[in-house]
This record gives C-alpha cells, structure tokens and sequence, in this order.
C-alpha cells in the first residue's frame, strides 16, 4: 500500500518497578531497536518522544530529553502526550513524516517510571482539573470506571468472574516466556479468584499494575528500506488516532457523565469500534485478516470487551471465545502474546509502542516461545484519556 | 476566609448541585442536557450555541452498573473505604452520571436497572462540605 511505513527495528526496556530514572529506560530501548535495524543515532532525521507527565519537566519533553541523552544531532523532535494512547500518537506523527517526504528514517521513543499504587492527579490540590475532582468528589479511581464496564458485562453478556480469571490465566502462561515482561508466574483461576477484591467486581489479579519500562521504534520510509536491504520489512499500514463522535454515550475515564444522546442519535459505531473500524479501512483490511492481536487489558474483564470491539466475535460472544480458548497461542487468533498489561503493568507512553514491538516480533517470527504460527497481519488496540483513540495495524 | 453559619452545608463544588438535584445545562438550540453544566457553548458538533440555559436534572434515574471500591482512593479524596460509585441513566436528559451511593445502604442489595434517587449528604464522615449521592428508593 503506498501509506506504508517500513519498520526497521523495535526495542524495549524490560518492564518492572526498577525506580530508576525513566531516560535510561527510553535510551536503552533506543538504542536496542536501533541495533535492531542496522542504524546508528546519527541515521535518524526525526525523532517523537512520548510525554511522562509523573517526572518532572524532563517527562513533558520527552523527546528532547531521549535526544540530549542519545547526543545532540540536530534532529528535529516532536514530543506528545495522549495518555495511554501516547505511543500510538508519536508513532503516527514519525509515520506522517515520513509520508510527506521530510524525513526516512524516524526513531519513536516512550518509557515510564511510575509510582506505586493507584494512578494519582498529578498536578497537585487543583478543583479546576476534571482528574482532581473525579477523586475529589467521587473516589473515581481508574479501576472504579473498569469495574461498571464488567458489572455491566456480567449483566448483559453474562459473564462471570471465572471468565475474567480465565484471561489473566492466558496471558499469564502468554507472558512466561517473554523475557521484557514484569510478572513471569503462571496463575490458575482458583487463584486468581482468591487474590484481594478491589473494585468489585475486580480483583487484585485481574487490574493491571503501573510499572517502569521502555519501547522504541525505528520507522523508515520503504524506499529507504529497500536501500538499506529490507525489500520486505513488516510495515505500519494503519495508525488510527480518532476521536469520540457526539454524543459518546459511554461513561469514560475521568467523565463525570456521558454526553446527551436526547437529541442527537448516538453514532452507529460506539467510540471502540469505531478506533478498530478506522484502522481496518486505512489498511483495506478487516477482522477476518488477522493473525494475531494486542489489547490493552487495563483489566482481564477489558479484554472480552476489545474481542468485539475489533470485531473478532459479535457483541455478547466474548465468553464463548475465551473459554474455547480461541484466543490462546494455537487457538484460532491469539490475542497478547506478549502476556499484555497482565504480565507488563502499564508504563504509559511506552505501552503503545510495546504493543506494536510485540507485533512485529511476532510477524517477523522471533517471538520465542509464545510465536504466534505464519502471523501476517497484527492488530494493537487501546484507547487515552479524554478520547485518544490507539490502533496500529502492521502487516507483512 | 468566610466562616458558613452553622447549618450551612458548603457544596464540595459550586455551581453543579442545588439542595434537591443536580443542576446541568441545556442548548437552547439544539436540546442537548450537559452535565457538569457546560457554560460557554453547546458542544454538539452539528449546533455550537452560546444559548446555554441552567436547569435541573432528573432527580431519579435507573442504575447502569455500580462499582465497589474496597481500598481508598488516593487524595484528594477523603472517604474510606468501602464505597461505592454508581452510575446512573437519567430518562429525559439521556446521559449517564456518577456519583458515589448514599451512606446507609448496603451495595450488595444494588442491581443494575434499579431506581435511584438523588440525595445531597457530606462528601465523607464528618465532612463540612456536601456533594450529591444516589440512593434506592
């Protein structure tokens, strides 16, 4: 497809709570997926960081800070942050670069040092900051809003919370072999049905943790990447960042409502599907296509959720997918088999790019010991505060 | 700093509650309800009107799910755990608003499709500052 990007090389950083500062995550990651792809710092004509906002000014200027610790070059440099759609976002802007010709080559950094617990307000006692005041007023935690999605799933699709427990037990056995996941340890549903409840319906196993980590990713045009003798590389074929359409009629994190569906019909394709949607049409690509997926399982419940979003199943099948054990490595479409947020925790600007490290590893056939067989088309999926819609679709 | 006469119960935020119901706006132009009261213009895409008018919002509605939290939220909140948030579908206005359950009630009793009714109480135990909270009826 001519709105193809080459991908030259992907790195991460191993996840986990290493407390250092998170420069030397991105730098490592950095330099590993330039490594990767057979370049030095000095190739690249454009580098996107993706913003931390828990680190200081560093953090808000990522893409300068990776640069500066990487050695001036000179290189122009774009910084974003869109939650936990940031990657995604770097990504598309590094591609659109590209595209328009003024760079080939682009480096897309993110990486992350968090603290320990719920995912706080970050700027301090301010009632004008919505994040402020859905702690303030509600004790809205990010896992409170996860808990109404799988009550509400339990209520209308009837699941249950063994079928929750069952996908942390998948992508804890995806996660086993994946030598940049944090939690390396195999659960069983009993276990997981054991572990401390914390916003009931959710349990302690089944949230997703915040972590440290790092990814990167080497985008080139695919001139360049035939002249840098790469005639096949897996290739970004899509990166949709889309917004909400009026009126979102799903409660979403941080809101303290949905918007009004009294008079205006609320879209044919709820904000999920219509991420996922955006991304099948820029590819000329549709569910039937994929290999293999990567969803963002804020919580295990989260996950069934994404299944229908992307359109592996129709609304209300989810369960049936999990339990037939479709979406485990050997099942008909395998999704995370990097182990997901379960084995990871989230490190914000970094998850993204992860996600579309895992899938490339996967196309190319280097996912040892959780490879997906002949994957050809990958899909990743998540979505950023505020409306940041995340989906890259890379094909081989 | 004023000092409220006794009695008096501070709203935890101005301008989102009256003593009996949430307070939101609605486009004069096109009819779209906004809750937090949206100010400045409609925010349907297709309308764009400054003609905001305040109104009161439904003061019972029906739960679309519920969810109970066993450890404390970070600050700035300042309840304790257990609590429960519970998001509600309000009829007329076609939106779905949060807001924590009313203190007496045992959310074990909660089921999604449930009535529920606005109630003004002290954002948490002792508190001097009210917020609004949904109970059954």
């Amino acid at each position: 497809m001519e709105n193809d990007v080459a991908v030259l090389g992907v790195g991460m950083h191993a996840w986990g709570k290493w407390g250092q500062p998170f420069v030397e995550y991105g730098v490592a990651a950095a330099r590993s997926a330039l490594a990767d792809a057979g370049l030095t710092w000095r190739d690249i004509g454009f580098i996107a960081g993706g913003e931390t906002i828990r680190n200081g000014y560093a953090g808000y200027v990522a893409g300068a800070t990776f640069a500066q610790a990487l050695g001036w070059t000179g290189v122009p440099v774009a910084t974003c942050y869109a939650a936990c759609a940031a990657g995604a976002t770097a990504i598309d802007i590094a591609r659109s670069r590209i595209l328009a010709g003024l760079c080939d080559v682009a480096l897309v950094v993110g990486a992350d040092t968090t603290p320990k617990g719920f995912l706080a307000p970050t700027w301090g006692d301010n009632p004008s900051d919505p994040d402020w005041r859905r702690f303030r007023l509600l004790g809205a935690t990010n896992p409170t809003y996860l808990a109404l999605y799988a009550r509400r799933r339990m209520e209308l699709c009837g699941a249950t919370e063994e079928d929750f427990a069952l996908v942390k037990v998948k992508n804890s056995k995806h996660g086993l072999a994946n030598p940049n996941a944090r939690y390396k340890k195999e659960y069983t549903v009993e276990e997981v049905l054991e572990s401390p409840m914390v916003s009931d319906p959710l349990r302690l196993l089944q949230i997703c943790a915040t972590s440290d980590g790092g990814a990167a990713v080497v985008l080139s045009s695919m001139d360049f990447a035939r002249s840098h003798g790469v005639p096949e590389p897996v290739r970004v074929s899509a990166v949709s960042t889309i917004t909400p359409t009026f009126p979102n009629t799903v409660i979403e994190m941080p809101n303290f409502s949905t918007d009004s569906a009294a008079t205006v019909a609320p879209p044919d394709l709820p904000f999920r599907d219509a991420i996922a949607a955006a991304a099948y049409e820029q590819a000329g690509l549709g569910p039937e296509d994929l290999s293999v997926a990567e969803v963002y399982d804020l919580s295990s419940a989260l996950e069934l959720d994404w299944y229908e979003n992307i359109g592996l199943c129709k609304a209300g099948e989810a369960e049936k997918l999990i339990r037939d054990g479709d979406t485990t490595i050997g099942g008909r479409i395998p999704v995370n088999p990097s182990g997901g947020l379960a084995c990871f925790g989230e490190a914000v600007p970094a998850q993204a790019i992860a996600q579309v490290c895992e899938l490339v590893w996967q196309l190319r056939g280097q996912a040892s010991g959780r490879q997906v067989e002949s994957a050809r088309v990958g899909l990743s999926i998540n979505q950023g505060l505020f409306g940041h819609g995340s989906s890259v679709i890379v094909t081989r | 700093m004023t000092v409220p006469a006794p009695g008096v119960r501070l709203p935890a935020i101005e301008g989102w509650f009256s003593d009996t119901a949430l307070l939101g706006t609605r486009c004069g132009a096109c009819g779209s309800y906004f809750f937090p009261p949206e100010r400045t213009f409609c925010r349907n895409p297709a309308c764009g009107s400054a003609d905001l008018e305040e109104t009161e919002l439904s003061r019972t509605g029906k739960i679309w799910s519920f969810s109970i939290n066993h450890y404390d939220a970070p600050a700035p909140f300042t309840g304790k755990a257990p609590y429960t948030v519970v998001a509600v579908e309000l009829a007329t206005e076609q939106i779905v608003v949060l807001g924590q359950l009313a203190s007496g009630i045992d959310p074990a009793t909660l089921k999604i499709g449930d009535e529920v009714e606005i109630a003004i109480e002290p954002l948490a135990d002792g508190a001097d500052e009210v917020v609004w909270k949904w109970k059954t009826t």
